[in-house]
């Protein structure tokens, strides 16, 4: 009867079920790759790498943007299908952010008093959201391209939890340079980063996300 | 769906102008002054549709998602004429929810959701809601009273309904 459909249902390949979280996955991990490359080359890992790793803060830095960058990939796997929501996946978020929330405000509190204000500001608060920001472009760009190919209905939506996930990425790849050691400074200027490359998405989202 | 996900070109075809024919009518009645327009959206919608066949969720259904993806596409249709704000959302919805209840791929969402309620319960709605019995014809069928056919066919459809509504997070 119809010439569009003989057209497309001609040689039919078949798809697989995990064909949305397959092509975020492989937008989120190139856009990944860049910017660890890009923190590495540009930036420089930092000199007391050795050492540091045997300290707890080492790993909160990378463990903190990695969940929000899961869960913000998870909540993508939804919205990449039309009309559907992501909200039962959005609330995990609040785990990470309370839980080091909770550590910066714990540590600040014990601290004396005289010793927040490194404590909070470090050595480069000044900085740190700005390169956690420029960091997340490349995994931004990774995931604009995967839910392009998808088909997302809430664009404004989608574009902030995809720079959400952008922003955990390029967090994570920072924080192979970045030396500070302050629970409250990871609290405040990371997240500042990573919500700052949130924000970007939410604004871009409408244009970016169109599809055909 | 299914099988054409998984590849069955011929059932893929069926599926593809079935389709066609009801989204002729969805764009029609939607575009109303230019539905000289409808068969190019329908051409746009089928052609998205397959291209983003992918994300449809086997556990949704399928009606749902090829409608959504059909209002995506009528939305965009009006930004671009600019004239957006002319079609109140109410309304949208409502034309909206009458469509998915309708058509091959709704018949079968409509199957597997009973197909899902207890047997008794399944013969009951089959007699009232489909085969148009009336409640007291049921209920004399199965020896039961006339109030309890009610209740039962009540829950049932009640059911029925939170199955076929999409479902929120229900996959892992």
């Amino acid at each position: 009867m119809s010439d569009l459909a003989r057209q497309l249902s001609d040689g039919l390949a078949p798809v697989s079920p995990s064909f949305v979280s397959r092509r975020l996955l492989v937008g989120l991990g190139a856009g990944a790759l860049v910017s660890i490359a890009f923190v590495l080359a540009v930036l420089g890992v930092r000199p007391d790498l050795v050492p540091a790793m045997g300290t707890g803060m080492f790993w909160a830095k990378l463990a903190y943007p990695f969940a929000l960058a899961l869960i913000a990939g998870l909540a993508a796997e939804r919205l990449g299908r039309p009309a559907a929501s992501a909200r039962g996946r959005l609330v995990w978020l609040a785990v990470p952010f309370l839980a080091v929330a909770a550590l910066g405000a714990v540590q600040f509190l014990a601290a004396a008093p005289h010793l927040r204000q490194t404590l909070v500001m470090g050595e480069s608060a000044r900085v740190c959201p700005f390169l956690v920001l420029a960091s997340s472009l490349a995994p931004f760009a990774g995931l604009v391209w995967a839910m392009r190919g998808l088909a997302p209905t809430r664009l404004g939506e989608t574009g902030a939890v995809i720079g959400l996930a952008a922003g955990g990425a390029g967090a994570f790849a920072y924080a192979w340079h970045c030396t500070e050691s302050g629970g409250a400074f990871l609290a405040l200027w990371y997240t500042a980063g990573i919500l700052a490359a949130a924000a970007l998405g939410a604004l871009l989202g409408p244009y970016l996300l169109r599809w055909k | 769906m299914l099988a054409s996900l998984a590849g069955d070109a011929a059932a893929y075809r069926t599926l593809l102008e079935t389709l066609e024919r009801e989204l002729g009518s969805f764009f029609r009645r939607r575009l109303a002054g230019d539905a000289a327009e409808a068969p190019d959206l329908v051409q746009e919608t089928l052609i998205a549709i397959h291209t983003r066949r992918g994300t449809y969720d086997t556990s949704q259904p399928f009606a749902g998602w090829a409608y959504a993806i059909a209002r995506h596409k009528l939305v965009d249709h009006f930004r671009r004429r600019g004239r957006a704000a002319s079609v109140p959302l109410d309304e949208g919805v409502a034309l909206f929810a009458a469509d998915d209840i309708r058509g091959a791929d709704a018949r079968h969402d409509l199957e597997n959701a009973l197909a899902r309620l207890p047997p008794a319960t399944q013969s009951l709605i089959r007699d009232i809601k489909l085969r148009e019995l009336s409640h007291a014809e049921a209920a004399r069928l199965r020896g039961m009273s006339e109030t309890a056919a009610k209740v039962a066919a009540h829950r049932g459809m009640k059911k029925l309904a939170t199955l076929l509504r999409p479902q929120k997070g229900s996959r892992p």
